[in-house]
This record gives C-alpha cells, structure tokens and sequence, in this order.
C-alpha cells in the first residue's frame, strides 16, 4: 500500500514536472523576443503567449513542488534544479532561431499542447483538469496566432516561404519526443491523469497538415526522432538558457520585488 | 487577400503595413470606443494585434477591427461652420428645461 502511494506520488511529481518544464522553458525563449519582434504589435503579442506559459508552468510547478511534499516550492523548481533535472522536451529548448523558426517551433508546440490541454480537463487529478481548463483557452488562442502566421509566411514571399521551410525541416525530428510514450506516461494514462501519448498524435497531425497544405509547407518525412528531454539528457542549449534564467534567483536567494 | 485595406497608410515610402482603428466593447450592452490603431496585413491579423495591444487585461468583450482608410474625418478648417454655430444654443441642451415638479425619479 505505501509502496504503491509512492508510486502515484512519484508519477504525479514527474508528470507535473513535464508539463511545467515544457512551458517554463518554451516561455522563456519566447520572453528572449522581447524588444526584438519584428513589429510592435507582434513583440507585445510574444511577449503575452510567454507570459502565459510562464502562468501555465507556475500552476504546474506548484502541482509537482505539493505532491514532493519535501519543502519546496514552485520558484525553487523553476531556480534551483540542475539541467539533468529538467523534463521538458528537446524542441522548446532550442535557440530561438530567426522569427520563422520562432512561429514554426510554437505552432507545432501549439498544436500538440491545445489537444493535450483539452484532454486533461478531463484528468483525475483536480489541480492539473484545473490548470487545463484555464490552458486550454490560451492554448486555442496560441495555435490561432501561430497557424495563422505559418500561412503568412509559408504563403508569402520566396524568402519566407524558404526560410519556414527551412525551420519546419531543422525542427521535424523533435516533434516525434511529444508522442513517444515511456513508464512515466504510461503511469500517468493508467491512472487517469493524461491521456495516452498517443491518442494526442492523430488530432496533431490534422491540424499540421492543414496548415503546411495552406501554407505550402512540405511536410518532411519521419526519420529518426531526436528524444532525451524527458530523461534529462538535453542539448548543449538548455544550460545556457538556464544560466540566464537562474541567475538573478540564485544570486539574490529569497529576495522579493 | 480582399479584405486588405488599399493604400490604408496613404504614403507609398511607408514600409509599415496598413493601419486599422480598434473600437472596443469594454461590457454587455455598452457602447464600442475607440481605443487605438494597430497595423496589420490583413483582417485576422488585424483583430490578432487588437487583441493583444488592447484586449489583454480584461478590458474587453468585443472588438472590431476598420481599416482606417474607411474612416471619413472632418477636417480641422471645417471646425467654424461645423461646431460653433452650437455654442449659443442653449437652448438645445436639456439642462436648459426645468423639470415639472411631478415628475419622480428622472
């Protein structure tokens, strides 16, 4: 019985830690555009789908800091862990590239995440159908904001149209880490908590290739499938971004503005 | 696309794309104001940008989106005939009538 108490704690705690580490992260390279969007109207609105991510990972990351029961809370997971510590995907730790490789990266995110946030409203775990209910809003608006520049730029002139394809080509084979299911995933869907993995990748694929048809983006084939994020093993970029992140919270501990 | 305003900025040197005034509903039942202008390429990203520009603290429950082409404005010199023949005409004002003593709550 404590054995198995144990075991939903740990899947919680890691389950948590995915959701929040995707979006802590993806909504930190997004918060690098701030200042630098390639019009005014577009740098507020990066800046407003970090914000919401950053909103999103908080609420998960106090989820995941609750079920450790161990003292810490949501900023000492966000400040305080290591790159090995890290469950977020490979995908949103990658530089932020030019402004196409911006949009292609949160589209193909947007379009996982608006699916996996509609289906966890439905989770038996009430603090993460909560976060989702409140996600999922956001998320729709994020997949709208970022569809609609794919067609933009995929649709527009040669330079953009070459330099989507570019990204969408550079990106492809870390999509495949969103769907491959490991114990930990497989915990969770047998616990109610998420859905399967897998049943995310069928509503994915609609939505991309709709957008690549109107965008007339090639789709690049399925090759080999970069994966790690969830184990902790990382690209050379992740360090780099954290060190940046971590770096005022770790050199002020406690402090408050 | 059609719905893009033609030579909404009104200088060919501009390199910024057209401009569109946002008005929006800030309640239920409550009028549209105008709150701004956002430039975009088209109308979805029109109503995109209005919304993150003007809509992203709650300020509002509806929004349109005109290209600012389509706004016809007076003109500054038109000020004279068109505003102040008002001024002496109080009479137009409702302050200018006394309310019949019988009338409650008006």
């Amino acid at each position: 019985m404590a054995e198995e108490r144990a075991t939903s704690t740990d899947t919680l705690l890691e389950y948590c830690l995915r959701l929040g580490d995707d979006r802590l992260i993806l909504g930190h390279r997004l918060s690098e555009w701030c200042g630098h969007g390639p019009i005014l109207e577009e740098d507020i609105a990066l800046a407003n789908i970090a914000l919401d991510f950053l909103g999103q990972a908080s609420h998960a990351l106090e989820v995941a800091a609750a079920a450790e029961g161990a003292g810490r809370s949501a900023d000492d997971l966000a400040f305080f862990r290591e790159g090995v510590q890290f469950r977020n995907l490979l995908i949103v730790e990658l530089p932020r590239g030019d402004f196409a490789f911006t949009i292609a990266r949160q589209f193909l995110f947007d379009a996982f995440s608006v699916h996996l946030m509609d289906a966890l409203q439905k989770s038996a775990e009430p603090r993460i159908a909560e976060l989702a209910a409140k996600a999922v809003k956001e998320d729709r608006y994020h997949v709208r904001h970022s569809a609609e520049w794919m067609v933009k730029l995929g649709d527009g002139t040669d330079e953009s149209h070459t330099r989507l394809q570019n990204a969408v080509n550079d990106l492809w084979r870390f999509t495949g880490e969103m769907f491959l299911a490991d114990p930990v995933d497989d915990a969770a869907a047998a616990a109610g908590i998420a859905p399967a993995a897998s049943t995310l990748k069928e509503k994915w694929d609609a939505v991309v290739n709709d957008v690549f048809a109107r965008a007339n983006i090639t789709r690049p084939a399925d090759e080999v499938f970069m994966r790690g994020g969830r184990t902790g093993k990382h690209t050379e970029h992740l360090g780099h971004l954290l060190a940046e992140m971590q770096i005022v919270a770790r050199s002020h501990p406690g402090a408050e503005w | 696309m059609t719905d893009t305003p033609k030579g909404a900025t009104g200088n060919g040197t501009d390199s910024q794309w057209p401009l569109w005034e946002v008005f929006v509903q800030p309640a239920q039942a409550a009028p549209y104001e105008h709150c701004g202008s956002v430039h975009a390429a088209d109308a979805e990203g029109a109503m995109q940008n209005a919304r993150d520009v003007y809509a992203r603290r709650g300020e509002a429950i509806g929004i349109w989106v005109v290209p600012s082409s389509a706004i016809v404005a007076s003109k500054p010199e038109d000020a004279g005939s068109f505003f102040d023949p008002a001024d002496d005409k109080i009479y137009r004002h409702p302050q200018f009538y006394k309310i019949p003593r019988g009338l409650k709550g008006f």
